[in-house]
């Protein structure tokens, strides 16, 4: 029995015509025009309790839209939804507690109070008796590696430490269904490591099931085994990882700085040029020739400093789309 | 229930702790109440100075009036303008979206989320200025009279705050509605004086459109011995009318929430 199950999900939004400058401004002012935008068309899928999904897309596909459809803070369009068996944008207490949502770009965590405040404020509201909380809390604390910072204002915590703790607030209720959108926004490599280790011994612990957006690939390979690709509002791939990847993951990205400056002519037999700014030189090169790409170049041009990394989310749907490999 | 009433406990103490990072601003809270009270009592001092009277109302009568008006004005900072005033900065930024996803009421977490101490002094004001100043205007109130006050009072503190729930809640359309609960506190002001001393197109603006009236002047006239059943079944309908009103609006507006985008 899947415990999220969309049919058809669809969702517009009314939004402002307006022009530009002065004349716009007036004209808008007086007669508004507007218009329905589409953000998300006709999407199905179902989820099964314990999965780890992965919902992919570039910025403004329409995952954000589609996860506040899922967890009912808005009313879809068309089409039905239904998360554990109830329908989201009726907001049952019932169904509230069984699911949580992380937003890496928001918080709900009192700025000026340290952490342990803002739980004591969810564990009144979700009716969590305190002697109860206080076992929740030190558990995930320890999960979490959380430890004086619990007692710090918000205000004086690192980005990690924030997320981490945001984290702790979000899953003080037990809930089944977790839906992350960006978790990892902005943390460095370690925090992003950690806060995945975390997820996935969660999901292991407790058997949630868990839908996340990221813009890093690092948080979607550690984590998801299915992934959800979302473009213009529809849904265009749904299956494993391993299948995308194998499509996407000839390319590494290479970043090098140059000790002078070359034409970009100067890289041609070393993959594809994303990038040539100044000294700073980013190449697309497919896996297999990873190795001798990079001794090459270290050869052929006095190199500064290398990186290898795995090319951004963006790119890598980007180059999806313009190669047709899906859709 | 019990869960409301531990919620409101964590809520308050936690906003207590809040307040209590920025003692400064205890400080300034505190003296523009007393500012305020002044400024209130020297421009009533002026007018009876001259000999004028306001709508028939006695010096001391008018008194209990700004009595009346002080402690609405503190409720307002303790709780209104802490809570409401926020509402706008919640659709904004989104963070409304955090409160939706709780299992409480939302109108219960925004009306009732933070607590600023700072109003208390001026609760405590008014609610002396009424007493002293009834008293020297020759009531000497019975226990019926004093609960009978006291209902009014509450009366006039919901039909405040649904008011300016409502104009907050509208912010779901329009976004900034700073200016209309502005438009709203002004127009409090207007309280502080008994209503009869308005102009008569005033008056009944104040009493029907605005419920100026209903706010100060009813419960004043309550605590002097001079208030009439309609006028008590009236605040108490109006009361119960604007709740009901804040309700069904705030429900019907959450159909229309979009979120702000990430």
């Amino acid at each position: 029995m899947a415990i999220i199950e969309v049919r058809g999900l669809g969702k517009s939004f009314r939004v402002a015509d307006k022009q530009p400058g002065l004349g716009g401004t007036l004209r808008h002012f007086f007669a508004r025009r507007l218009k329905d935008i589409p953000a998300v068309r006709d999407v199905s899928f179902s989820i099964e309790p314990g999965e780890v999904v992965g919902f992919l897309g570039a910025n403004g596909a329409g995952k954000t839209t589609t996860l506040k459809m899922l967890t009912g803070l808005i009313e879809p369009s068309a089409g039905a939804v239904e998360v554990a068996g109830f329908r989201p944008f009726r907001r049952q207490a019932s169904f509230l507690r069984t699911i949580t949502l992380v937003m890496g770009q928001k918080q709900q965590l009192i700025w000026d109070l340290p952490p342990l405040d803002s739980l004591r404020v969810n564990a009144a509201v979700y009716g969590i008796p305190e002697p109860e909380a206080r076992r929740r809390i030190e558990e995930l604390a320890e999960m979490l590696e959380l430890g004086e910072e619990l007692r710090r204002p918000v205000r004086k915590l690192s980005l990690g430490q924030r997320m981490k703790a945001e984290l702790l607030a979000a899953l003080l209720h037990r809930p089944s269904v977790l839906f992350l959108d960006e978790p990892t926004l902005g943390l460095d490599v370690n925090a992003q490591v950690r806060v995945r280790e975390f997820l996935a011994d969660y999901n292991r612990r407790t058997g949630a099931t868990v839908l996340l957006t990221s813009h890093y690939m690092g948080d979607i390979t550690a984590l998801c085994q299915r992934v959800l690709l979302i473009h213009q509002g529809r849904l265009f791939y749904d299956g494993s990882l391993q299948e995308l990847t194998q499509r996407l993951a000839p390319y590494r990205e290479v970043c090098c700085d140059l000790a002078a400056p070359y034409p970009p002519e100067a890289f041609a037999g070393f993959g594809e040029l994303e990038s040539l700014t100044g000294q700073r030189l980013r190449l697309l090169v497919s896996r297999e020739q990873l190795t001798a790409t990079i001794s090459r170049l270290l050869s052929s041009f006095p190199v500064l400093d290398l990186e290898v990394n795995d090319p951004p989310v963006e790119e890598i749907i980007g180059r999806l789309f313009r190669e047709g490999a899906v859709g | 229930m019990g869960r409301y009433l531990r919620s409101l406990g964590a809520f308050w103490s936690s906003s207590l702790a809040m307040e209590l990072e920025y003692p400064l601003n205890a400080l300034i809270e505190l003296l523009s109440v007393l500012g305020n009270l002044a400024g209130s009592v020297v421009v009533l001092a002026l007018f009876y100075g001259r000999g004028h009277d306001l709508g028939g109302w006695s010096w001391d009568e008018a008194l209990v009036v700004l009595g009346v008006y002080t402690l609405l004005d503190g409720f307002t900072s303790t709780l209104l303008q802490p809570n409401l005033g926020a509402i706008v900065n919640h659709v904004r930024t989104g963070s409304l979206d955090f409160v939706l996803l709780k299992p409480i009421d939302s109108q219960f977490w925004l009306s009732a989320r933070s607590f600023s101490p700072w109003g208390l002094p001026g609760v405590l004001a008014g609610l002396a200025l009424i007493w002293l100043a009834a008293r020297r205007a020759g009531a000497s109130p019975s226990l019926p009279t004093l609960l009978g006050t006291g209902l009014l009072l509450v009366c006039s503190a919901l039909i405040l705050y649904s008011l300016w729930f409502v104009l907050a809640a509208t912010s779901i359309w329009f976004v900034k509605v700073w200016n209309a609960t502005e438009v709203l506190r002004s127009t409090l002001v207007a309280g502080r004086f008994p209503v009869s001393a308005y102009p008569p197109a005033l008056r009944t603006l104040f009493t029907l459109v605005l419920p100026v009236a209903f706010l100060t002047t009813v419960p004043a006239e309550a605590i002097l011995g001079r208030t009439t059943l309609p006028w008590v079944l009236a605040s108490l309908g109006m009361a119960l009318l604007s709740l009901a009103l804040s309700r069904a609006l705030w429900r019907y507006a959450l159909r229309y929430y979009t979120s702000a985008s990430s």
